[in-house]
């Protein structure tokens, strides 16, 4: 019984956050095209993009090692689908103790599978992101768990569900100043694992055709897209439960969830592309001074 | 009615491959210019793709000089099927001003199947709009 239970939680994983990872993603793309004073692609547009590449040939280039070039994109939804899982679970059915700790991890594994499909792909241009991939996932992981201890420190628990019940016994996270300050250096963070502008040097278009996913097409780019905006979704919706107090009233939780994708958007949109010796020092530089700073005024209770 | 969906998807959303072989550069130019807010392209679906995988148009530009032959050949076999060439200015269509140059192998018609002419020296965007809709409804 509990293993069906889990099965359609996981499911049903996949297609919430897999329908509003979509909305999200064209969402991104209305927004910033009205910044451009464009007028930009009607609500379907993805759904069609993702219908059109899961119907074209699928071509495999002959450098490649075949099963891992394959294997990548999976590996990446599944990893998003179930920290979505986790999320939902962790809010309605079996909270987990430990699973803030689950969550880290499993928000890796689709940077390390982008990396994988870089480096298996057989491509030079490929291979150059792969590696610019990897250095940004060093950058940014260490102020992205600052980011995340805080809450941690203030309240004691590792448990995602415990922490959003105290944020409502007591104030949300955003209210503290050391919230306040986590919460951003996680979403500055968050924006290098998603690959935003400013981090996006893995898969600069101007300058590496596509980067990591340069060789991919038909349905493996599908699922690729599908990983971004899974991810996305899943993202924000832990950053409005871990930082604002969740989704109890759903009006609400549903303006929390747009209001933090327009801060994303516009970081997005209003800053150029760093280059990658650049996004070494200011993560480990200012994201991490900050991220320390905020752990400091958390243990001292502010 | 799987693949009439996937018919329509594809009018909705083509990515388009961006490729200069040998053009004087004011095509490409105009093509960036369909991009830009007077135009914007991609209230129809359309965007620009970086890599020839990701790409169901090629738009060529330029007279297929010697040297590019092989490469508009290789990049034709790697776009994935479906996939659509249109032959953006006078150049791409019949050698333009450049018919008797020395290193003339074109027009890009005898290098790679061509679907969709544009002829103009640059064509305005409207007409490469008119020409994307030509190539839309000869999809079927
Ligand atoms: S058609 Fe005219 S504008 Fe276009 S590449 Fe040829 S010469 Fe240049």
């Amino acid at each position: 019984m509990a293993i069906i239970k889990i099965f359609g939680i996981v499911a049903g994983s996949f297609f919430i956050f897999g329908l509003i990872g979509i909305m999200s993603g064209w969402f991104d793309r209305k927004l910033t095209a009205r910044i451009q004073w464009r007028v930009g692609p009607p609500w379907w547009q993805n759904f069609a993009d993702f219908i059109k590449l899961t119907g074209k040939e699928t071509v495999i280039p002959e450098g490649a090692n075949q099963f891992l070039f394959l294997a990548a994109p999976v590996a990446g939804i599944v990893a998003t689908v179930v920290t979505g899982a986790i999320l939902i679970s962790g809010s309605f059915f079996y909270p987990l103790k430990w699973d803030l700790i689950i969550i880290i991890y499993l928000l890796m594994i689709p940077s390390i599978s982008i990396v994988i499909a870089g480096a298996s792909s057989g491509n030079v241009l490929a291979s150059v992101g792969a590696g610019r991939e990897l250095k940004l996932f060093l950058s940014y992981e260490l102020p992205f768990i600052l980011a995340l201890l805080v809450p941690v420190v203030k309240f004691g628990t590792t448990e995602v569900a415990e922490i959003v019940k105290l944020q409502h016994i007591y104030r949300i996270n955003l209210g503290y100043l050391s919230g306040f300050i986590a919460f951003f250096v996680g979403i500055i963070a968050f924006m290098g694992k998603i690959g935003y502008v400013p981090f996006d040097v893995s898969e600069a278009e101007t300058e590496l055709a596509a980067g990591t996913i340069v060789e991919y097409s038909g349905l493996s780019l599908a699922l690729f897209k599908l990983m971004k905006w899974i991810l996305l979704s899943v993202g924000i919706s832990f950053f409005v439960i871990y930082f604002m107090g969740g989704f109890s009233n759903p009006v609400v939780g549903i303006l929390k969830y747009i209001l933090v994708l327009i801060l994303i958007v516009l970081i997005k949109n209003t800053n150029p592309r760093l280059r990658i010796d650049q996004i070494l020092k200011f993560s480990w530089g200012w994201l991490t001074m900050f991220g320390l700073f905020a752990i400091v005024l958390a243990a001292l209770g502010c | 009615m799987v693949l009439s969906l996937r018919k329509k998807a594809l009018k909705k959303s083509l990515f388009v491959f961006h490729l200069s072989t040998g053009s004087c550069n004011n095509c490409d130019i105009e093509i960036l210019d369909c991009l830009t807010p007077r135009f914007d392209i991609e209230r129809f679906g359309i965007t620009l793709a970086g890599s020839v995988k990701h790409a169901d148009v090629l738009l060529v530009t330029g007279i297929g000089t010697l040297k590019n032959i092989e490469r508009v050949k290789k990049l034709y076999q790697q776009m994935p099927k479906p996939g659509f060439v249109v032959a953006i200015g006078s150049c791409a269509c019949t050698g333009g001003m450049f018919r008797d140059g020395y290193t003339m192998a074109g027009p890009l018609d005898k290098i790679i199947p061509v679907d969709v002419y544009i002829p103009g020296c640059p064509p305005k965007p409207e007409a490469m709009i008119a020409g994307i809709v030509k190539l839309l409804n000869s999809i079927k």
